[in-house]
């Protein structure tokens, strides 16, 4: 009888030895595979194989100019004497690179200033609901065209990602305070606190676990936010073009007019690269909601 | 004589809507009752909805703070201008227990995590002792620790997670606990079970009981003494079976009347009674 | 005449099948209010589906079928294939929460007029609404209001409006009044009571407040773990009955002015997964022996007009006289260890029946 209720939901439950954590053995669905799949062979491929690469891709002139494929030259090489698969790896390292530290800061913040705000409540509520609200309102592509024309290319990468963070913490902070205000009211939270919890127990031990999800699809999605809103300012020329990262590519690609010259590689492999990139955050993203809905049980 | 549970002028108001079309919920008006004895003592608070016994639990539970009035249980002033009780103190005198044990427990918890954490922090117990009054908790109740070890709390039926949510109150020893509907949400065939386990408790651990309910019935059956509320008002308070035998006031004589009994037929009222013609 | 044939409706889940549902043959006569009783997981809400036609996944007739006993316009008999045409006309559903069922963006009048019967003469079946809802208590301009400007009693008398306005042959109330105060219920329940001696049409209650049925009900059928266990007469169910379960029921209400003790049933209905072989109220039943455990028993007559699904339901009235002459409450002593073997088979968890939507007890 024992066996057949643990084995209810087609999930093996097993015993946990600290009271309390929640659940962390998942059966993944075949779109979370896929996804993170996708995405590990990103992340492989653009740390590892620049490894083995010795030559520094950024430089141009390095090679002939505008080379077909050949075993040599993997993907050709462009108009400005670079080899574009080697280009194309490290472009992709450094959008990755951006989009994780700038999804680990507005996940971090964003949930910090959510839980907090949502649980306290009060004047500090009252405060951080000001400032998340004005960086909501403030729309965000035309301030970083304005700010990207004032500086134009004289940025450092850095500096991009740090306004990418200010400008995307603000919406999932939002939602997590609504989400914490909401679990605040549930019998439960009274119950933790007959049971001795303090305030800093209950946010971290009851109202958490109901948000982690959130927080975890949230990450996924500021990612390709991030890589996005980089890869859109590139284009236009408004990033440091000269830093490869996907959508400096395409920039360049599109200034020496790739589709015209016959170097169609030039652009359609950045593009390419950069929808399977997507798919595969969108796949893990959606996976991931999934999984969990699944793991809360039929509600 | 000790008291059990006293209330002093309570009143609770809410506003709700905006200036300048806010409106003043009375939820408690003028709570006075007082229920002092050596003997611990089950009172029931049986009303409608709406009726401000919910709520009325809550200013005790200090989960809501009166707007005025002084609440006193076991002696320790708890609720008022003066009150400032000690708050490891308070959860040790006084525990609640929930309508719907599933919003009771959170789904990401393990239940009897919610006990090692009451023995622990409430009952101030180490390690050792704490899995022990937790085991005897669980058994006072009919349960074992090894069936509520590692659980969620989907994996209980709705009187098991209850009894489990009885097992919690009990670990500190509290004087008093407010059971809010315990029994609403579980088989009518079943609540006996626990009903009659608060009378246990009142005998062997002198565990007071305020049981918060709208079915008349199972108040006569358990309790010692009865309020009767409406609308936010006290309308009668006495000894349980004199107030559902013998009922004053109007309203609890609508009340039992209305109640689907087994020892009179509404067809017999429907014939005699003009109202219906 | 409703004739349930050998009734069994099954769920489809992510498990695999489970009969929520499992073999109901009874007849149900007609200008009657029939109680269906029981408690969550039972089957009664699934067996109300069913009557009403409301089939559909993850719900499916496996087996059997329900003949209502009239034809329909072109003179076939109506069965389950063909009952959803009637929905309205010839039989009605009162749902258990007005608010869930009542669309909360337009004005009630909206409602009376959505379905084929009425959408044809608008202006006619308003006339014929607001003159109708006046017999229940409403003011006619009621159905001019939003479903929430009204009160929860006001609102369920509309939705009983809305089942009886056409005057249906069969109306099936599903917890009508479970949500609502005692007050109010009593109310609603009265007024039920009248539509149906003016209509002459058959009401089918389900509930699993024994009180209500007490005072509603002509004929009442009890229901366990998908079974039926017993069906006769209110006042014999609740005078003699035939069955330990409902003795049980019946005996574990407390009521005003009664002090003596009572228990609880100790233990939970069976898994639908895994029913037992045998009797499914055999792990909890007092008079339960190996017969009981090894041959499941028949819903036979053993009076006339009186059902029982157990072997020794001759029995049953001797076991009542033994709760009957119970000790009062006070002597009994209320001691915990005592209790502990009361509830001891309890300890197995529950395996009651998971569907797409959760079945529980509502609350009140």
């Amino acid at each position: 009888m024992k066996e057949s209720v643990a084995l209810r939901h087609g999930v093996q439950v097993k015993p946990r030895i600290a009271p309390g954590w929640p659940r962390l053995r998942p059966k993944l669905n075949r779109r979370l595979y896929i996804g993170l799949s996708i995405i590990a062979v990103f992340i492989l491929g653009s740390f590892l194989l620049p490894l083995l690469n010795s030559v520094d891709p950024a430089e141009q002139g390095t090679y002939l100019k505008n080379l077909p494929l050949s075993s040599k030259h993997l993907l050709g090489t462009n108009a400005l004497g670079q080899d574009i698969f080697w280009f194309l790896v490290t472009a992709i390292r450094n959008s990755l690179l951006l989009g994780l530290g700038v999804s680990l800061a507005v996940t971090l913040i964003s949930t910090f200033l959510g839980l907090s705000a949502g649980f306290i409540g009060g004047w500090y509520e009252r405060i951080v609901v000001i400032f998340m609200d004005t960086f909501i309102t403030i729309p965000v592509l035309p301030i970083l065209i304005v700010v990207g024309a004032l500086v134009r290319g004289n940025t450092s990468f850095a500096v991009v990602g740090v306004i990418l963070v200010c400008f995307g913490w603000a919406w999932s902070a939002r939602t997590i305070r609504s989400m914490a205000l909401s679990l605040r009211e549930r019998e439960f939270v009274n119950m933790a606190r007959f049971s001795g919890a303090s305030t800093m127990d209950i946010i971290y031990r009851e109202i958490f676990p109901y948000v982690y999800a959130y927080m975890v699809v949230g990450f996924i999605n500021t990612i390709l936010f991030a890589i996005n809103t980089e890869a859109a300012l590139a284009v236009i020329g408004l990033s440091k073009v000269q830093v490869p990262t996907l959508g400096s590519i395409i920039f360049w690609a599109l200034n020496y007019n790739a589709l015209m010259i016959g170097q169609t590689a030039w652009i359609m492999a950045p593009i390419a690269a950069t929808v399977v990139l997507f798919l595969g955050l969108f796949l893990t993203s959606t996976g991931y909601n999934q999984l969990f809905a699944e793991r809360r049980g039929v509600s | 004589m000790k008291t059990i549970l006293k209330t002093e002028g309570l009143n609770k108001e809410y506003q709700l809507g905006g200036f300048p079309r806010n409106v003043t919920i009375r939820a408690l008006n003028n709570i006075n009752i007082a229920v002092e004895s050596d003997e611990p003592a089950i009172i029931s608070v049986v009303g409608e909805s709406g009726s401000g016994k919910t709520t009325l639990a809550k200013v005790i539970l200090r989960l809501v703070q009166p707007s005025s009035g002084a609440v006193t249980v076991a002696d320790h002033l708890v609720a008022g201008k003066w009150a400032r009780p000690d708050r490891t103190d308070f959860l040790r005198t006084v525990q609640p227990i929930f309508q719907n044990p599933f919003e009771a427990f959170s789904r990401y918890r393990t239940v009897d995590a919610y006990l090692y954490e009451t023995a622990t922090r409430v009952a101030q117990l180490g390690k050792a002792q704490a899995v022990a009054a937790m085991e005897e908790a669980l058994s006072v109740v009919g349960l074992e620790y090894k069936d509520v070890r590692g659980k969620y709390p989907n994996q209980f039926s709705g009187g098991e997670l209850q009894r489990a949510s009885v097992a919690r109150a009990l670990i500190p020893r509290p004087s008093l606990i407010i059971a809010d509907e315990p029994v609403s949400m579980i088989d009518a065939s079943r609540r006996l079970i626990i009903i009659n386990l608060f009378l246990a408790l009142k005998q062997e651990y002198k565990t007071s009981l305020v049981y918060i309910t709208h079915d008349l019935a199972t108040a006569y059956y358990i309790s010692d003494y009865t309020v009767v509320m409406n609308h936010g008002t006290v309308v009668e308070f006495g000894e349980a079976k004199q107030v559902l035998q013998n009922p004053q006031h109007e309203y609890t004589r609508l009340l039992l009347s209305s109640i689907p009994s087994l020892d009179h037929k509404w067809t017999e009222e429907i014939a005699t009674d003009a109202k219906y013609s | 005449m409703i004739k349930l044939d050998n009734v069994v409706a099954a769920y489809t889940t992510q498990r695999g099948q489970v009969n929520a549902v499992e073999g109901i043959d009874l007849q149900i006569p007609d200008s009657i209010i029939m109680g269906i009783a029981g408690e969550s997981g039972c089957g009664k809400s699934t067996l109300m589906k069913v009557i009403y036609g409301d089939i559909g996944f993850p719900l499916a007739l496996s087996a059997g079928s329900v003949d209502y006993g009239f034809n329909n316009d072109r003179g076939q008999p109506v069965t389950s294939k063909n009952i959803q045409k009637e929905w309205f006309k010839r039989i009605s559903y009162i749902p258990q929460s007005s608010m869930s069922s009542l669309n909360p963006v337009v004005r009630i009048r909206h409602q009376f007029t959505d379905y084929p019967a009425t959408s044809k003469r608008k202006a006619e079946t308003l006339e014929r609404v607001r003159t109708f809802i006046q017999k229940l208590g409403l003011p006619p301009e009621a159905i001019d209001a939003y479903p929430h400007q009204l009160s929860g009693g006001m609102r369920q008398r509309i939705m009983v409006a809305m089942a009886t306005f056409l005057n249906p042959e069969i109306i099936l109330a599903d917890e009508p009044t479970t949500a609502l105060d005692v007050v109010v219920q009593k109310d609603i329940l009265i007024l039920l009571m009248e539509l149906q001696k003016e209509m002459k049409n058959t009401i089918i209650f389900v509930s699993h407040d024994m009180g209500v049925h007490y005072q509603l009900t002509d004929r009442m059928m009890i229901m366990y773990a998908g079974k039926a266990v017993e069906y006769a007469n209110t006042a014999d169910i609740f005078v003699e009955p035939l069955h330990p379960y409902t003795l049980m029921l019946t005996s574990s209400l407390p009521t005003i002015g009664d002090d003596r003790a009572r228990a609880g049933l100790p233990g939970s209905p069976p898994s639908l997964w895994e029913p037992p072989q045998g009797c499914r109220f055999a792990p909890r039943c007092p008079l339960a022996t190996d017969l009981c455990r090894m041959a499941e028993p028949p819903l036979v007559e053993h009076r006339p007009g009186r059902f029982s699904a157990c072997h020794y339901a001759e029995s049953v009235p001797q076991l009542k006289e033994t709760i009957r002459n119970a000790p009062r409450l006070s002597d009994v002593a209320r001691d915990p260890a005592k209790l502990i073997a009361d509830v001891e088979s309890a300890l197995k968890l529950d395996e009651a029946l998971e569907t797409a939507t959760r079945v529980q007890e509502p609350a009140r």
